[in-house]
């Protein structure tokens, strides 16, 4: 934990409330604020968890299933907390001790644990939770984090919802836990945007689809009439961007991925490809073919405006935004080979930023702005790779017969990508990857599946 | 000490699940070939192929040209195959076309839509450089989308790394 971290002591901090405009409010939940403090120490914890350093050693965690009520609601309680288990392992941050090892049992969701128990078996942490039924039927989730060496609760939350938004409370009760460890947000209560494959290798079928960051809840977005590719996720909004042949025309389209309504982006004179949102949200980039050309452009979605940013007799393509919408990053051919570039965001002083060995595509700048991630293919193997803005610092963080099309996730510090697998029964599957290298992960899909795209966090 | 701080009522979220749009998987196969670039097919069985007929086309004249690894130039050998192409659209000249450009799966998916629109603009080019009228050709690229060979090997990699001509109006 860092020290701004610690310094913000033991009284749990309340989530801003904010109203979605659009929303619908299926999850109505009230987030309260429990607290309790044990034994009146002063607000010092001895949990500490560095994430700053490369090398992590993951953060010994005790989560006792959630106490529910009888039957289904007993189930439900220990599913939550299974799905928090889950999370904060897959992060690599934290370590979810074997329940076997545990001595106390938590029947109480007031109770003040004991703390020697679980210190003897290591645990830095623990988090306590019930799900309780109320009479209209909806549940109350509510969890304690407690900093087990100081003995001290250090937040607790609770919310109202129905029962059928269970994993939304897992994945909001993780991030959490997850921000109240580590100082940073969270990323649990997000969703993948990716694209469902089905059908023979030379005749694929191909629809949008979407499901939670862990794999959960997969549902399609388009029917696999049109061929679909590269959706991405408007930062601010529950909209996408995506290309697709429809009617034999590729063109880059909006979708509202809870009206379902779909509309063109702009009106060009050829094909338009490789899209993406700028930070607010109000333009995308993307490229446009012209002849042999591809180059691109930006269009301004409520004016209507288009405006011109490269102008080369190259492919240019796959720009993606800097997080302060300052700059663009880029994929060019310019230079004789597919290379990486960097330019302002309206098309100026456009400067080659990757040197190292192989080629280099579809750039992806990190929500911190810290890192460009990248695809970097070298001797026939595809790596997925990032660097500094500057070209500098390259790391290559998997490698293999095919890695592509890195997304992250909003806080930084994940990443998502497909690999595929070669001959005719291979196929595209999800996979993550921390910065580090380390905690690589399959996500789990209906099908094959290839071009994800990380959300915004939702709440 | 001892106190048990309880923080007042947090604010109430109005979280979003979307719940509509749940589009059912109304797996309904795509329908002809249209994007597979196999132009008019195969030669019936036994067939000959009639002369001006989509079948004469891809078996006679030949429909496609085949680029190198991140190459978008045609190839002297494709330029025969084009000057054949070429000559048989002026003979028969009913046609309009649609050359279509693709990629090999060794590249990445946004760049290879721009390398499969460069292969087909060279294609349409060499074309309109034979006499072609322009109008009569559309381009589009497919990038890696549609392998007609896959294996994991050079000799399918380099069988999907190509420019189909296909009769727009061949059914005409």
């Amino acid at each position: 934990m860092t020290a701004s971290a610690l310094a913000r002591g033991i009284v749990a901090r309340r989530r801003p409330a904010r109203r979605g405009a659009l929303r619908t409010a299926v999850l109505c939940l009230v987030a309260a604020l429990l607290s309790v403090v044990a034994g009146g120490r002063p607000a010092f914890a001895l949990i500490e968890l560095d994430v700053t350093q490369g090398s992590i050693q993951p953060l010994p965690i005790a989560i006792p299933a959630f106490i529910g009520g009888g039957g289904e609601d007993a189930q439900l309680a220990a599913d939550i907390s299974q799905v928090i288990s889950a999370n904060l392992r897959r992060s690599g941050l934290f370590a979810p001790l074997d329940p076997a090892s545990f001595i106390e049992r938590i029947t109480s969701a007031d109770q003040t644990p004991r703390f020697q128990d679980w210190r003897v078996i290591d645990a830095q942490a623990l988090v306590t939770g019930a799900v309780i039924r109320q009479p209209d039927g909806r549940l109350r989730a509510e969890f304690r984090l407690w900093d087990v060496f100081a003995g001290e609760q250090m937040t607790g939350q609770q919310f109202f919802t129905t029962p059928d938004n269970w994993r939304r409370i897992a994945h909001i009760i993780s991030d959490a836990i997850y921000e109240r460890l580590t100082g940073e947000k969270g990323y649990f209560d997000t969703r993948i945007v990716f694209v469902d494959e089905s059908g023979p290798k030379d005749r694929r079928v191909k629809r949008l689809a979407i499901m939670d960051q862990d794999g959960a809840n997969p549902r399609y977005l388009t029917r696999g009439n049109d061929l679909v590719l590269t959706p991405r996720f408007n930062p601010t909004s529950q909209e996408i961007t995506y290309m697709a042949y429809t009617a034999d025309q590729p063109r880059v389209y909006l979708l509202n991925i809870e009206t379902g309504q779909r509309e063109v982006v702009g009106e060009f004179p050829g094909m338009t490809f490789a899209p993406r949102f700028s930070p607010d949200g109000q333009r995308v980039a993307m490229s446009l073919q012209d002849g042999g050309n591809a180059n691109i452009y930006v269009l301004d979605l409520r004016s209507r405006r288009t405006t011109r940013l490269t102008n080369t007799a190259a492919i240019d393509t796959s720009p993606s935004y800097s997080p302060d919408g300052a700059r663009i990053t880029f994929t060019s051919d310019r230079g004789g080979s597919q290379q990486i570039y960097v330019m302002g965001a309206d098309g100026s002083n456009p400067q080659r930023i990757s040197f190292g060995e192989g080629t280099y595509s579809t750039p992806v700048w990190s929500p911190r702005g810290d890192l460009i991630a990248f695809t970097r293919q070298y001797q026939g193997k595809f790596a997925i790779g990032v660097m500094k803005p500057d070209g500098s610092g390259e790391r290559v963080l998997t490698e293999g017969f095919h890695n592509e099309g890195p997304t992250w996730a909003p806080n930084g510090r994940v990443l998502m990508f497909f690999r595929d697998t070669p001959g005719p029964n291979g196929g595209p599957q999800l996979w993550s990857v921390d910065l580090t290298g380390y905690n690589e992960y399959r996500v789990p899909t209906p099908a094959f599946a290839s071009d994800p795209a990380w959300s915004p966090l939702m709440n | 000490m001892n106190a048990i701080r309880s923080v007042s009522q947090g604010g109430r979220y109005a979280l979003l699940i979307a719940a509509a749009l749940m589009l059912a998987a109304c797996a309904s196969k795509p329908g002809a070939d249209a994007a597979g670039g196999l132009g008019g097919g195969a030669l019936g069985a036994g067939g000959a192929a009639t002369p001006g007929s989509a079948q004469d086309f891809v078996v006679n004249v030949g429909d496609r040209v085949f680029f190198e690894t991140d190459q978008t130039e045609v190839s002297s050998a494709g330029r025969v195959t084009l000057d054949r192409q070429a000559q048989w659209l002026q003979q028969y000249p009913r046609y309009t076309v649609i050359v279509e450009g693709h990629a090999d799966e060794r590249g990445t998916r946004e760049y290879n839509i721009g390398l499969g629109a460069r292969r087909s603009s060279n294609v349409k080019n060499y074309l309109v450089s034979r006499g072609i009228n322009p109008s009569r050709i559309r381009t589009i690229s497919y990038g890696k989308e549609r392998p007609v060979a896959v294996c994991n090997d050079i000799s399918c990699w380099s069988q999907n790394r190509r420019a189909v001509t296909v009769l727009d109006n061949a059914g005409s």
